[in-house]
């Protein structure tokens, strides 16, 4: 295999499909996805149309049934990248004051588990106080989960999945279940945090807005079977701002997103 | 129960809540102190508890060591019961084939009743220590093998991703997530497995052994010295509600995380 140094994650030729026979059901036909390093794309798509499914494959959770994954360069697995991931459920355990969620990572991912015992109430404890203090939780790091809200946990979450400088960061609708303000400041706070570290960034996302808002890219994607329909650049200057959502170019670009969307559910059903 | 509406300004509820058990529990000795003698119920039948408490009394120099042995007894099965079930219950809650190997072989052997197993372990080690540990073992053994695969089966898949995600090992979920997640069945579970184990210790004890409270009260009873078999019965309970309450106050100090959701949560 040639080296493609020039993508960190690429999609090639990949097909999933579960079960066999007539109770076969593909979930991704096939499907190309080049994301460069430190890029930041987004994929939105009705629901049962494979989004997560595609984080799965390049995290290597699931094998695709063909083609391959390939991330910094090798097949998944064969190379050992940092990830990290936060879904809309935060998934902070409750047993842990904030501050030691956020330290999880590093006692599990190397190269940090190896001085993580010598390093934990040192350099790595400041290196998690500076990132919540970074998405506006200081003060909270001794506190337990079930004492922070809804948001504040999402903030911690999006800690634990950055304290370990992941290489890609996969983000599974992470602010779904949040209120709008809040969604807003953690788009901000996410994409403060990305241009400051630049990692690889997919995003799952029913949300058009914060699509357009945080991402390079956006890939429009169909359902049954998954599929990539429509790949859109996002040219808008950064930092971004809430009030860029309201300018005409922005509108465009959302509803025209909207549209392929609607589009792409109208064809499935015309056809089933 | 009478001082009620008085009290309600000088006590807190939660005062008056302890208030209220101590007083029923303390109403229930009461209540059968003065049946016996009103109903002229015969000391041999059922002694009244003054009678059991002079008989407690009276011999204590002579049950004193039975309680002991019971007591050591009951603790080294009910260690040796915490360590095997923990480990099973890692195993089955943790391994695919461990599960459907070993849960139908678990609820097998669980229906089997325990006293049965007494003579199988007399014959083994002979009468005498071994076979009460060994009962009150097997027989506290179950709601923590239960309790620590019901634990560990539990882990949310998307906390299960994140860290397979990270490359962690069987091990590291295990000891970061799986185990942590566990504690607060874990817990529930010594408090009912103690009292299991005491069970145990004396089914063993009576059946083949000549030390221990049941040992003692089978004596007691073919010599119908009934207030001293009453005392026997009276030091288990005893003995049987201070490790509960041991291991309840462990089990919040423990795993108060689990109990404690909304109290301060910031809105």
């Amino acid at each position: 295999m040639t080296t493609r140094a020039e993508a960190f994650v690429e999609l090639h030729d990949v097909t999933l499909s579960y079960g066999r026979g007539a109770s076969r059901v593909d979930a991704l036909a096939t499907t190309a996805l080049r994301v460069g390093s430190g890029d930041f794309v987004a994929l939105v798509g009705p629901s049962g149309c494979g989004k997560s499914t595609i984080l799965k494959l390049v995290t290597g959770l699931i094998r695709a049934s063909t083609g391959y994954v390939y991330v910094a360069g090798r097949e998944v697995g064969a190379e050992p990248v940092r990830v990290g991931m936060a879904f809309q459920n935060p998934t902070l355990l409750p047993w842990l004051t904030i501050r030691d969620n956020v330290m999880l990572p590093l006692k599990i991912v190397p190269p940090f588990r190896a001085e993580y015992r010598a390093k934990r109430k040192t350099e790595f404890r400041d290196r998690a106080d500076a990132l919540l203090e970074q998405v506006g939780l200081k003060g909270f790091a001794d506190r337990f989960p079930w004492q922070l809200s809804g948001g504040m946990l999402q903030r911690a979450s999006l800690c634990r999945a950055l304290v370990h400088d992941p290489q890609l960061l996969m983000l599974d609708e992470p602010f779904g279940a949040l209120d709008q303000f809040t969604r807003e400041e953690l788009w901000a706070i996410l994409q403060d945090l990305w241009l400051t570290r630049k990692p690889t960034v997919l995003l799952v996302t029913h949300d058009l807005k914060e699509a357009g808002y945080l991402a390079n890219r956006v890939c429009v994607m169909r359902a049954r079977p998954g599929e990539i329909i429509e790949d859109c650049p996002v040219d808008f200057a950064r930092p971004r701002t809430i009030d860029m959502t309201y300018t005409p170019d922005f509108v465009s670009l959302t509803q025209r997103l909207r549209e392929l969307i609607v589009s792409a559910r109208g064809g499935t059903e015309l056809a089933s | 129960m009478s001082a009620q509406d008085e009290p309600e300004s000088r006590f807190s509820p939660r005062m008056r809540r302890r208030i209220a058990s101590v007083s029923v529990i303390v109403g229930f000795f009461v209540v059968w102190e003065v049946a016996c003698i009103l109903f002229h119920v015969k000391e041999i039948v059922l002694p009244r508890p003054t009678q059991v408490v002079a008989a407690l009394i009276t011999y204590a120099p002579a049950i004193w060591p039975h309680a002991i042995q019971t007591l050591s007894t009951t603790l080294a099965g009910f260690g040796l019961g915490i360590l095997a079930g923990v480990f099973l219950g890692a195993l089955i809650g943790s391994s695919r084939l461990a599960y459907d190997a070993g849960y139908p072989l678990l609820i097998g052997f669980s229906s089997i009743p325990k006293v049965a197993l007494v003579p199988i372990f007399v014959l083994w080690f002979g009468a005498g220590t071994v076979p009460a540990i060994l009962t009150a073992m097997i027989m506290s053994m179950f709601p923590i093998v239960v309790n620590v695969a019901a634990g560990l089966a539990t882990t949310e898949p998307e906390l299960e991703d994140v860290m397979r995600a990270w490359r962690a090992s069987k091990l590291d979920i295990l000891m970061n997530v799986g185990l942590p997640r566990t504690m607060p069945y874990f817990f529930a579970s010594l408090k009912v497995s103690v009292t299991l184990a005491f069970v145990g210790v004396v089914i063993a004890e009576t059946v083949a052994s000549n030390r221990g409270i049941g040992n003692l009260m089978m004596i007691a009873s073919s010599s119908f010295d009934v207030p001293l078999v009453f005392a026997g019965l009276l030091i288990l309970a005893v003995m049987g509600v201070s490790l509960y309450a041991i291991f309840s106050v462990i089990e919040g100090r423990v795993t108060g995380w689990a109990k404690r959701k909304d109290e301060l949560a910031l809105g």
